[in-house]
């Protein structure tokens, strides 16, 4: 069954989006990262959709697109101020938030 | 069978609310209001009063129609008299079922205790005369007090001492009559202490209330025994608790009281009477009670308070019947206590100098007349006394305060400041001339209707020694109010009352000014071998010189400004030198002896006019038309039909409907079980004739009728025995007038100076000017040995049990609370408070390097964290 390719396609991806979050310092890199895990549920969704034979899990894949489009708008907004703050967005250096 | 009813006997509860209601506005707003509150006191006075006279109508109306002649009504019972009556007294006649509404109060053990009326003539009569008087006290009372510093207050007092005499006149059951009778209690110390910052009346005020209080046990537990002995009965019977004075009249002349019970509570009862009314060993708190206001000593000896007593005794006369076999004897313990009582009080009456411890001491008197009366089996004519003498003492009274308001400067010392005030009070004089004659008991007035009438019925009753004790009183009652009336209206004007003429010849003033004060401070020692009559000495020296200087006037005037106890020489010389001191007091002939303005006089005239007549609302001497007293207040004594004693009257009452019913029923039972059993449950008889027992109070009532009265006997009426004791008082009258006019003006050799010369009559005046050391044997002798071992006892309980026990209390708190601080608190409490706080630092110091502040690591756990959740579901699920 073909379907099993999106899965594990997904699953690569996925893993591939996991490390580059915890791995990477950059935050651009990150936030792509993000991207990555969020483009691998919608892979998923739209497998399980060929499997179950109906387009919910497609219509779910759009509606996700759209969110991501905004949240990587915001994400890079924030990028950009902190940017112009400090000159840098190495993700090391923002530990304000130390206990 | 019942009379008619109608509204002012329906709602004569009202009577008493209104002045209670009265008391509390005047209290709240009273000073608010433009007389400063006398206008309510007065309004609800007269509002009672008007209910008072529609309730004594409707009874009348009410006894009538029982008696089963249909006369249009009477114009009240004081201007019914000279009325025409058909003589529907013997046949037909049946008892008149008095008017009783009850409810219930509170209720404990089964006992309920419930408040109401009982309104029967006894209770109408009162009612109007205490209404009657108040009122006019009242006003008159707007003119003496006015301007005094506690005017408000006065009338607040007055008023509800007036409620408290009419809750108990009203009084269903004896709870009622106790609280009236505490209410009256309360507001006379108030009254007599009206002028608290004198100590002398401060004294009297309490001495009154303790007085008073030491009578009033007597009053709780005579109550209290007798509602044990007759609860069951009247439950039984009546249907009503044994507090109800229906109740217990019925069931003392039941025939099954028991006799120790009913002698022991009539004992107690009669005792409360005694301090109360002034009887014998309890009445010294009567005279000091002259300290209060002249209204308030006229409103307490006329129609309140001290009548109080005697018409307790009247209430429950079934009671005292029975208790002390009235019919039966011929001499018991009421008649002994109001024979001395009549003697002891009339002979003190003579050595009085204050004209109102004179009238003091005559009201002792008086009201020993009326105790003797019922102690006598002379019932009618001992209640018509309290009707006849409320309006001549009154009168009386009202008079003093008159002459020391407007003739002697505020002095009520007949020999420093009265004498020849006749001429310049008329009005007032006339008023009290009329008063004394009713009371000495001359014949047309009102005082020898009611006097002769107990006299003669007590010598009918078999009490034969008391009606030659009474006639002595009688004697005796004339000759120390003529002594009064001489000293005060007649011979030369002293003291203050001689000012205006001291005034005209002031131009001719010697040099006496310095010379009086000094005897005045020496004056009233009553040393045993000292001067023997020093007033009598002064009288005679301010009264031989006349031209005494206006300055030393008006220090004697002064000197009793207060109402003191001129007994008292300490006291005596501070009023003295604060006399002096306020010598431009106003002006001088505001002070000079004149008539008293109206409000003062209208009263006083309207209370001359009953003294004269009121005598004739029972004039027994004019045959049986004239009887009024008789026909409408004595209750006739027959036996009721039990059924209609019982039930009829109290069908309105819920409770009481109920318990007839129960009765009712558990006297079918009885009949349906046995016959042959004689129940002592009531036979109730229906349809039965009534069982005319005429021998209520003698036999006990046949099965099924209840007796409410004992068939008191009447003494016929003789002219022969009236005319003996018109001599022995017109003996009194005019010897007492010679022996004035020699003594007093003429100073015969012979008189004056008699007790200081003649050893015998020394030894009587001082016994009298002690007061047969009644006093001091209280203060000195009882009070010492049993109130200062007392004190002494609880001061050593004081000091060692309750101060030990409380310090013992104290150091152990204190060890405790230590103990407490140092282990509990700071150990327990504050040890879980630290460790908790700690291991909370604790685990947040541990758990600091996981909150790294990098997003990396907090992705890197959560994605772990997923990771291993997943696994674990993984594992679950497979």
């Amino acid at each position: 069954m073909f379907a099993v390719n999106f899965f594990l396609l997904a699953a690569v991806l996925f893993c591939i989006g996991v490390y580059g979050v915890i791995a990477r310092r950059n935050a651009v890199l990150v936030l792509m990262s993000v991207e990555l895990i969020l483009n691998s549920v919608n892979l998923n969704l739209l497998g399980f959709s060929l499997i179950n034979g109906n387009i919910d899990g497609h219509v779910f894949a759009l509606y996700i697109i759209a969110v991501a489009a905004a949240e990587v708008g915001v994400g890079l907004a924030m990028v950009m101020l902190v940017y112009r703050n400090r000159r840098s967005i190495a993700l090391d250096d923002l530990s304000e938030m130390k206990g | 069978m019942l009379g008619a009813t109608g509204w002012f006997l329906d709602n004569a509860w009202l009577i008493p609310i209104i002045p209670g209601v009265a008391f509390a506005l005047i209290i709240l707003i009273g000073k608010r209001l433009p007389m400063q509150g006398s206008e309510l006191g007065v309004a609800s006075m007269a509002a009672s009063l008007v209910l008072s006279v529609g309730a004594a109508y409707q009874w009348i109306q009410r006894v009538d129609d029982a008696g089963g002649h249909s006369e249009a009504g009477t114009l009240g019972l004081i201007a019914g008299f000279g009325r025409s009556l058909t003589a529907a007294q013997e046949e037909g006649a049946a008892y008149v079922q008095p008017v009783i509404r009850s409810w219930t109060w509170w209720e404990s053990g089964g006992a309920s205790f419930g408040y109401g009326q009982h309104i029967d003539g006894l209770a109408v009569m009162m009612l109007f005369l205490v209404a009657f008087i108040s009122l006019l006290v009242q006003i008159y009372s707007l003119e003496y007090v006015r301007g005094d510093r506690r005017y408000t207050h006065f009338f607040a007092a007055i008023t509800l001492f007036s409620a408290g005499m009419l809750v108990m006149v009203l009084g269903e059951n004896m709870i009622q009559v106790i609280l009236g009778w505490e209410i009256m209690g309360l507001c006379s110390f108030l009254l007599i202490g009206h002028w608290w910052e004198d100590e002398a009346n401060s004294t009297a005020a309490l001495k009154a209330f303790l007085t008073v209080r030491v009578g009033d046990i007597g009053l709780l537990v005579g109550t209290s025994v007798l509602f044990f002995g007759a609860n069951d009965w009247t439950q039984e019977n009546l249907g009503t608790s044994g507090f109800t004075i229906q109740g217990l009249s019925a069931w003392a002349l039941s025939g099954e009281a028991s006799e120790t019970v009913l002698l022991w509570g009539a004992v107690a009862l009669f005792i409360a009477c005694i301090g109360k009314s002034g009887q014998f060993p309890l009445h010294t708190w009567l005279p000091d009670a002259m300290a209060g206001p002249t209204p308030v000593s006229s409103l307490l000896h006329s129609s309140t308070m001290v009548v109080a007593g005697v018409f307790l005794v009247a209430r429950l006369y079934p009671v005292f019947w029975e208790a002390f076999s009235i019919p039966d004897v011929s001499v018991n313990f009421i008649v002994v206590i109001a024979g001395i009582t009549i003697v002891i009080s009339a002979l003190l009456a003579f050595v009085q100098d204050d004209i109102k411890k004179v009238l003091a001491y005559s009201t002792v008197s008086q009201l020993g007349y009326m105790m003797l009366g019922l102690g006598a089996g002379a019932w009618l004519p001992a209640v018509f006394h309290i009707f006849t003498h409320a309006f001549f003492k009154c009168c009386l009274f009202l008079c003093a305060g008159s002459v020391s308001h407007s003739g002697s400067h505020h002095s009520f010392d007949m020999k420093r400041d009265m004498g020849g005030l006749a001429k310049k009070m008329p009005i007032t004089a006339g008023a009290w001339i009329v008063a004394t004659l009713a009371l000495a008991g001359v014949f047309p007035l009102s005082g020898f209707f009611s006097k002769d009438e107990i006299i003669d019925n007590v010598g009918h009753n078999g009490y034969e020694v008391f009606m030659y004790i009474a006639l002595f009183g009688a004697f005796l009652t004339a000759g120390y109010m003529t002594r009064a009336t001489y000293l005060t209206f007649f011979g030369e004007p002293r003291g203050a009352a001689a000012h205006a003429s001291a005034l005209e010849a002031a131009g001719a003033a010697s040099g006496r000014a310095g010379a009086s004060p000094q005897n005045d401070a020496s004056g009233h020692v009553p040393s045993p071998g000292g001067a023997a009559d020093p007033a009598l000495e002064e009288g005679r020296a301010s009264a031989g010189q006349v031209g005494v200087s206006p300055l030393e006037d008006r220090a004697v005037g002064g000197l009793s400004s207060e109402e003191d106890d001129p007994a008292d020489p300490a006291l005596h010389g501070e009023l003295a030198t604060a006399g002096l001191a306020h010598a431009d007091h106003g002006d001088a002939e505001h002070h000079g002896p004149h008539e008293s303005p109206k409000l003062i006089l209208i009263p006083v005239c309207i209370l001359a006019f009953f003294a004269l007549t009121a005598g004739f609302t029972n004039a027994v001497a004019f045959g049986e038309d004239w009887e009024q007293f008789k026909e409408y207040v004595e209750p006739i004594a027959e036996a009721s039909d039990l059924e209609a004693a019982g039930a009829a009257p109290r069908a309105s009452d819920l409770e009481a409907a109920g318990a007839a019913s129960v009765r009712s029923g558990s006297s079918i039972l009885n009949d349906a079980s046995s016959h042959s059993v004689s129940s002592p449950a009531p036979v109730q008889e229906e349809g039965g004739e009534e069982e005319h027992a005429s021998g209520c109070g003698y036999t006990a009532p046949e099965e099924g009728g209840i007796c409410f009265f004992p068939a008191v006997s009447h003494a016929e009426f003789e002219w022969s025995k009236a005319a003996l004791s018109l001599i022995v008082v017109g003996i009194g009258l005019v010897g007492s007038w010679f022996v004035c006019v020699a003594l007093y003006s003429k100073r015969s050799r012979s008189l004056v100076g008699l007790t200081q010369r003649l050893a015998p009559a020394r030894w009587g005046y001082n016994f009298l000017w002690n007061k047969y050391y009644l006093d001091h044997l209280y203060e000195q002798r009882i009070i010492r040995s049993i109130a200062h071992p007392i004190a002494r006892g609880a001061n050593w309980v004081n000091q060692n049990v309750i101060d030990g026990v409380v310090n013992g209390l104290g150091i152990g708190g204190r060890k405790t609370g230590g103990w407490v601080y140092r282990n509990i608190d700071q150990r327990v409490v504050d040890g879980a408070v630290n460790a908790s706080g700690a291991a909370a630092g604790g685990t947040g110091h541990a758990l600091q390097p996981v909150q790294s502040g990098k997003v990396n690591q907090y992705g890197a756990l959560l994605f772990g964290a997923a990771a291993v959740f997943a696994i674990v579901l993984v594992i679950v699920n497979v």
